[in-house]
């Protein structure tokens, strides 16, 4: 059990002075532009709530939140029965382990603008290696700087590309954790492939993947780079996403007020369901 | 049991063919790569490499990558171990919320904080240096390193610290002597993480820096738009980017699924 003590203040304050530095004082300069206007020159003028109740109302908002919101849950309901169906048929002991796992993460190694660049280079539809194999073997028209369709297929292909392997890897360590006398015990009763599945692997794979979900959501939610190098948002504002949008508002058009205000809604919204994940998660620590 | 083998290495194939894509266009001469589409490098050449090992603003920007990682690595770790272990072995007034404070800046959409973070580091003196890289990157690697080591802590049983002031060791020195010592793979695994999350964000690290600190992502990105698109110089920067991480996971890969799992298996 652990004990009471408010010494241990001490030792966690290195870390709350240098996230309070981070995170507080620019948090503090978003809350300040978003309640206010500027014409340039330094000048600003109090606002109010003004810029919130146009941007809850702004159809634009609208659009980009609900692309975002489409974005990951496809991503999540490929990425997470796929990155298990891949944790269970991987090997559990010899030499092929280390060297699936070294592999597989690779993808999650590589800076995001590259991750980027790579996806333009492969897809380019007369010199990338996907580009041209659909285009010139399988023979249908797929350019995803024409197409909205093509646009969406090749970010969601990406992101499984990118990030399925970190539901693998998590679950995964929850699959080894199980001891073999549980298999054997299954073994003897006659249990089938899938009550193994449902009523052993499953319980004891929760908590790693409710980390992998909680993971995937808030990066799938916050992803900038890597779509923003791909598509650029486009065609259209086809793929413009939440963070490309805000970035559009805010560097693009310089309108800091209402891109403050889009910035906190945003981060309201990712942390309540982020909250909510936790929430579950932690309760399942206690037990 | 055949079938079974054959889902992992489809996947890692899956993985595998655009880094292939990537590592054979950078052996490829641009004139080749725009006039038509080939499978391997049909004239092989290592020019690309050689522009970017002896163009200082290429080669520049990965030392400056590599020094704002490494900073940003130790500081996270240092700072991050004894507050997992407050978190591990101690109850304190707000602790609960505090550690979930901690963990909602691992949420916060770097293109948030990108403008703010500017102002921030101009206002302090330190834009365009390795060190507020390192720093604005503490913002999601710290939450990430307390998290990892407080999942390795708790597995260590505290009758180890007991016995350890018993028998006369005085806090500082149990604790790195024999505590650090024994999570030693729980540091690991959070240095690879703090490493590798901090190697692979780009948004804040270019918006940090101008001239003299500035990481490879930038010099690949004005590449990719003023040198009328070098693509095949572009793909060889790309690749070198991969062998830093391809590195420090050899080191952990023992441990990269329970890390992966925040050491809570």
């Amino acid at each position: 059990m652990k004990t009471e003590n408010q010494k241990a203040w001490f030792f966690v304050l290195p870390v709350l002075l240098l996230v309070a530095f981070n995170a507080l004082i620019p948090m503090m300069t978003v809350v300040n532009y978003s309640v206010q206007e500027t014409f340039g020159d330094n000048l600003f003028f109090w606002q109010g709530l003004g810029w919130f109740e146009q941007i809850l109302r702004s159809d634009r908002f609208h659009a980009a939140l609900g692309r975002q919101f489409l974005f990951t849950f496809l991503i999540l309901i490929i990425e997470v029965p796929l990155g298990i169906a891949i944790a269970l048929s991987m090997p559990r002991k010899g030499f092929w382990v280390p060297v699936c796992l070294v592999l597989m993460a690779l993808p999650m190694l590589i800076p995001w603008n590259v991750v980027g660049a790579m996806w333009n280079i492969f897809t380019l539809p007369d010199i990338g290696l996907l580009g041209y194999f659909l285009n010139h073997v399988i023979g249908i028209n797929y350019d995803m700087t024409q197409d909205p369709l093509a646009a969406w297929i090749t970010i969601v292909t990406m992101d499984v590309w990118h990030w399925t392997s970190l539901v693998v890897l998590l679950s995964y360590a929850g699959l080894v954790s199980i001891p073999d006398a549980y298999y054997q015990a299954a073994k003897i009763d006659g249990a089938s492939n899938w009550a193994v599945f449902r009523f052993i692997q499953l319980p004891k794979m929760k908590t790693v993947l409710t980390i992998a979900i909680l993971l995937r959501f808030m990066d799938s939610f916050n992803i900038y780079t890597e779509p923003f190098v791909m598509t650029g948002g486009g065609p259209g504002n086809s793929t413009t996403l939440l963070s490309i949008d805000l970035v559009k508002i805010a560097l693009g058009q310089f309108d800091l007020g209402p891109a403050a205000a889009m910035s906190l809604i945003y981060f309201a919204i990712t942390l309540l369901v982020s909250w909510l994940f936790y929430t579950l998660m932690t309760k399942d620590d206690l037990n | 049991m055949q079938k079974r083998t054959l889902v992992p290495i489809v996947y890692i194939l899956f993985l595998m063919l655009p880094i292939y894509w990537l590592v054979a266009m950078s052996f490829k001469t641009t004139n080749e790569i725009l006039a038509g589409f080939s499978l391997f490098p049909q004239t092989f050449t290592l020019e690309n490499y050689r522009v970017i090992f002896t163009d200082p603003t290429w080669y520049w920007g990965y030392i400056n990558s590599i020094l704002y990682v490494t900073m940003n690595t130790v500081i996270s770790v240092a700072v991050s171990l004894p507050a997992a272990y407050a978190f591990s072995r101690y109850r304190f007034l707000g602790d609960k919320q505090l550690f979930f404070w901690l963990l909602t800046n691992r949420m916060a959409p770097a293109a948030v904080f990108a403008l703010p973070f500017f102002q921030l580091y101009s206002a302090v003196g330190l834009f365009d240096t390795h060190l507020a890289v390192a720093l604005a990157h503490c913002l999601f690697n710290i939450p990430l390193a307390v998290w990892i080591l407080e999942g390795f802590m708790r597995g260590i049983p505290k009758e180890l610290d007991e016995t350890a002031f018993v028998d006369g060791y005085s806090f500082p020195r149990f604790f790195a002597t024999i505590f650090v010592p024994s999570i030693k793979a729980g540091v690991g695994v959070a240095a690879f993480f703090c490493f590798m999350f901090s190697w692979v964000e780009m948004l804040l690290a270019k918006t940090l820096t101008a001239v003299d600190a500035k990481p490879i992502a930038a010099t690949m990105t004005k590449t990719a738009s003023s040198a009328g698109y070098e693509l095949g110089l572009l793909a060889a920067a790309g690749t070198l980017t991969i062998i830093p991480g391809a590195i420090v996971i050899w080191f952990v890969r023992n441990y990269i699924a329970k890390g992966f799992a925040m050491g809570r298996v």
